[in-house]
């Protein structure tokens, strides 16, 4: 009888963020849909109680029924059976009560059954799912592939295949193989046309699938000669051809329940999405940008489940006459891990808010001229967006491992047994800072907005933010360490050397998500004090952290770096 | 084939995670201190009605629910997951009805009312009596079928319905109409959906869209499928002697607390000597035999 939405007031508390009326006005395209359709709502006060009242039945389904089935879902994970994938019996209990909950397609536009919901509110679900389940959410959330169709496929293909999404069919996204991994460019996986038949055929491997025999698959595949990044096409496979092997469900450290599989693709038809060659440069892109904040939502799902366990085990748990939670070494902990739980969840739904008000944009130019004001918004969120997404994919997962880390520790002994769900969880949270590119790749995503001056408009935009008298004196702390950070900036951009920038790319990174971080909280403070303890704690050790990264920044010369080479270790 | 279903369904106090303050000094139910909640097994009962909707095209399925105004909750809530509609049974006439006003004012709706089969939970939570779905039954002098399990069929104005009893299950048959009250290790309702919450989230009553105290959008003169019906004990044609408390011949003489000590937790392994040894210890303090 538990409800993930009701026992956290802070979901609700993002939910209701000021941005969000401009975001639902645009969504809703002033509401336009509420004579066409039953379920639409007629203005933003009915959206926004429709976002919270399928939130409530999220938050049920969340920990009435995902959560209890997390424990036998991980010792039982997926298997192969006849050649296809058979979930664990949790998962598909799971995934049946969402499906009959009509909770997929929740981002798709009415006209394909979708719900027509603001990405703020279905990331508000991964949220739930994720902290019930970590391993479920990858197969429920991977309906977000369906944004890529939605995107960019043609009228044809989205009337084909959205309305299958919104009933229930899972999907999946192909693009790793065992040579193409970070390095998306060396796929090989053949794509041929043939002529006479005005058919496209998929020949070839891919590796490290999720939900690899979801019902409808977007596949990258090579489509033109050459080597490079040009040459691939997106591809859409439905499992109705019949045409692809599972040949292994990866045995894996976490995340048991959701099926990693290796396909073969033999002579399998498929259709082509969008135009050819865009494949990787535009459409992976945009895939792994919604890909990449699903798992920065699973990242905090996660962070949740293991602050929550470590908080409920240190009041429980007695030591030398009193429960461990009065001891400094794990209050301090439990304090930090409350800080870092808060502070990207927030990050979280800053992202979600500037992509949606850019996709919606993207969107609403398809179906007229936008004016140069929109144009212009719609530049600046795409912008913000782009920049935040890996800032919150990144420090968010590893933020999850850190908790997750921190959460164990508090469980002591107990917590390395099987008997807490910590351990399972522990093990889930392993593998967000690597999937959907690694935290050294988010990095590598997010540097531009360091070395660009980008972040550092941002940073600025909000300090100028109106707050509470009694609030200034945080403004003032990341005052000072923004002109830290500037300094730190200057010092490496200065050397002209990239690899000295890529050297301390994660410092800069790190530093600059801090001090946003550390806004962010502190503007959620000034909208609801119960945030100002997490705001103090956070900005003391983001403070003493980003000292520390600035430390080794001015001390450090170009040829410092030989000294880590591994050819001179 | 379709068929016409009434689900019976009450609007309960959550006993089921009962605090401190869940009972006044009186004796009574602290109503305010427990969430008013869909009582459990009546869905359970929605949902083997659903099934049949689902099963037999053209189907209809309604609610119908006795309780103060705020009980329309109750037939949104079936809404949601697939009810087609309902009607709240509510006047100040009924309050303080035990189960034998409650089946009268019950009955004489369902009078009114065309139906092939009425499902209810096999009893409400808050006075666990079991007494309402059979006394609906008895006086609309039709069969009854109580804890069933699912229903399996519905073939040639027959009903065929497994039972769970105490030492097994059976199957049964039954004309309809019938009543067919539902045990709660039947299958488990189905999730609210989200399409159809906000769908008939603005389903109101009439008295529920004329209190100022709320602010709803009111909907329904376009949309005439988001008016819950209410019917009065004038509506029908209700003897007053025979409806709430005058119509109760249930007194409560007295309530007495009941606490449950909690006393050390005990770990048994499963051997046969030491589940002897337990049944033993049972039987010896009256707590089973």
């Amino acid at each position: 009888m538990a409800n993930f939405y009701n026992d956290n007031p802070d979901l609700k508390f993002h939910l209701e963020h000021p941005l969000m009326q401009k975001i639902v006005e645009l969504k809703e395209r002033n509401f336009a849909d509420k004579d066409k359709f039953d379920y639409a709502p007629v203005d933003f006060e009915d959206a926004m109680d429709s976002y919270d009242k399928v939130l409530e039945v999220v938050g049920e389904i969340s920990g009435d029924i995902v959560a209890p089935n997390a424990e036998s879902v991980d010792q039982e994970g997926p298997s192969i059976v006849n050649n296809e994938v058979v979930y664990a019996k949790g998962t598909q209990e799971n995934l049946d009560a969402l499906v009959k909950a009509g909770l997929m397609g929740i981002t798709l536009p009415r006209k394909y059954e979708g719900l027509n919901f603001p990405i703020v509110p279905y990331i508000m679900a991964a949220d739930m799912v994720s902290r019930a389940d970590a391993g479920f959410v990858n197969i429920w959330g991977l309906q977000d592939c369906a944004e890529t169709i939605n995107e960019f496929a043609n009228e044809e293909q989205k009337e084909k295949f959205l309305p299958r999404v919104c009933a229930g069919e899972t999907m999946a996204m192909d693009l790793t193989e065992p040579d193409a991994g970070s390095d998306l460019q060396a796929v090989q996986l053949k794509a041929t046309y043939n002529e006479e038949e005005d058919q496209w055929y998929l020949n070839g491997v891919k590796r490290f699938i999720t939900n690899g025999d979801g019902h409808i698959s977007l596949v990258l595949a090579r489509s033109e000669g050459g080597n490079d990044g040009r040459g691939l096409s997106m591809f859409i496979y439905d499992r109705a051809e019949k045409a692809v092997t599972v040949r292994r469900i990866e045995n894996k450290l976490g995340i048991k329940g959701s099926p990693t599989c290796e396909l073969v693709f033999k002579n399998a038809k498929a259709e082509l999405c969008g135009s050819r060659r865009m494949g990787l440069i535009k459409y992976v892109m945009a895939l792994m940008n919604g890909a990449r904040l699903g798992i920065a939502a699973q990242s905090v799902g996660i962070s949740e489940a293991a602050y929550r366990e470590g908080l409920t085990y240190a009041k429980e748990r007695k030591q030398f006459g009193k429960a461990i939670i009065e001891f400094p070494a794990v209050y301090e902990l439990l304090a930090n891990m409350k800080a870092k739980l808060d502070a990207s969840r927030t990050l979280l739904y800053e992202t979600s808010r500037f992509v949606d008000v850019y996709k919606t944009y993207m969107h609403i130019m398809e179906e007229r001229k936008l004016t140069p004001e929109e144009r212009k918004e719609m530049k600046k969120y795409q912008k913000m967006a782009d920049m935040f997404t890996p800032l919150a994919k990144g420090l968010g997962s590893e933020i999850c491992n850190q908790l997750a880390y921190d959460s164990l520790q508090i469980h002591g002994g107990s917590g390395f047994m099987k008997d807490y769900p910590i351990e399972r969880i522990y093990r889930d949270a392993r593998i967000t800072s690597i999937y959907e590119g690694t935290t050294q790749l988010q990095v590598v995503a997010a540097i531009r907005g360091v070395t660009t001056g980008g972040l550092l408009n941002v940073i600025r935009d909000y300090e100028l933010q109106e707050l509470r008298p009694e609030l200034h004196s945080f403004r003032r702390t990341l005052i000072g360490m923004t002109e830290e950070y500037e300094h730190a900036v200057k010092t490496v951009v200065e050397r002209k050397n990239p690899e000295f920038i890529d050297f301390h790319a994660r410092r800069l990174v790190e530093m600059a998500g801090n001090i946003i971080m550390g806004y962010l909280l502190l503007l959620d403070t000034q909208r609801d004090n119960k945030f100002k303890n997490s705001t103090e704690i956070f900005l003391k050790s983001a403070k003493t952290e980003n000292l520390a990264r600035a430390e080794f920044i001015h001390g450090s010369n170009l040829e410092d770096m030989d000294a880590y080479k591994h050819d001179r270790v | 084939m379709g068929l016409k279903i009434i689900v019976l369904a009450k609007q309960v106090p959550d006993t089921r995670n009962v605090g401190k303050d869940a009972m006044k000094a009186d004796g009574t139910v602290n109503r305010g201190a427990l969430p008013a909640i869909f009582n459990p097994e009546d869905l359970n009962a929605l949902e083997q009605a659903l099934r049949l909707k689902d099963k037999y095209e053209g189907s209809t399925v309604s609610i119908l629910t006795m309780g103060p105004g705020r009980a329309a909750e109750i037939i949104r809530e079936g809404m949601y997951r697939g009810a087609d509609g309902g009607i709240l049974l509510t006047d100040r006439a009924f309050a303080g009805a035990d189960t034998l006003a409650t089946s009268y004012a019950i009955a004489l709706a369902i009078k009114n009312m065309d139906y092939d089969l009425i499902l209810a939970g096999r009893q409400a939570i808050d006075g666990d009596t079991a007494q309402v779905g059979p006394q609906v039954a008895e006086k609309l002098r039709i069969p009854q079928i109580t804890y069933a399990e699912s229903i399996n069929s519905v073939e040639k104005k027959t009903v065929n319905v497994l039972r769970r009893l105490e030492r097994g299950v059976e199957t049964v048959e039954s004309p309809l109409p019938c009543v067919v009250t539902v045990n709660g290790s039947a299958a488990d309702c189905r999730p609210r959906n989200a399409k159809l919450l906000m769908k008939y989230k603005h389903a109101h009553t009439v008295t529920e869209l004329q209190d100022s105290s709320e602010d709803y959008i009111d909907l329904t003169a376009d949309r005439p499928y988001l008016k819950i019906k209410e019917v009065s004990a004038a509506d029908v044609n209700a003897d007053l002697n025979w409806t709430g408390l005058s119509g109760s011949p249930t007194k409560v003489k007295s309530i007495q607390n009941v606490v449950f000590q909690a006393k050390e937790a005990r770990v048994l392994t499963a051997d046969a000597y030491e589940i002897e040894e337990l049944v033993k210890e049972l039987i010896d303090n009256h707590t089973i035999g």
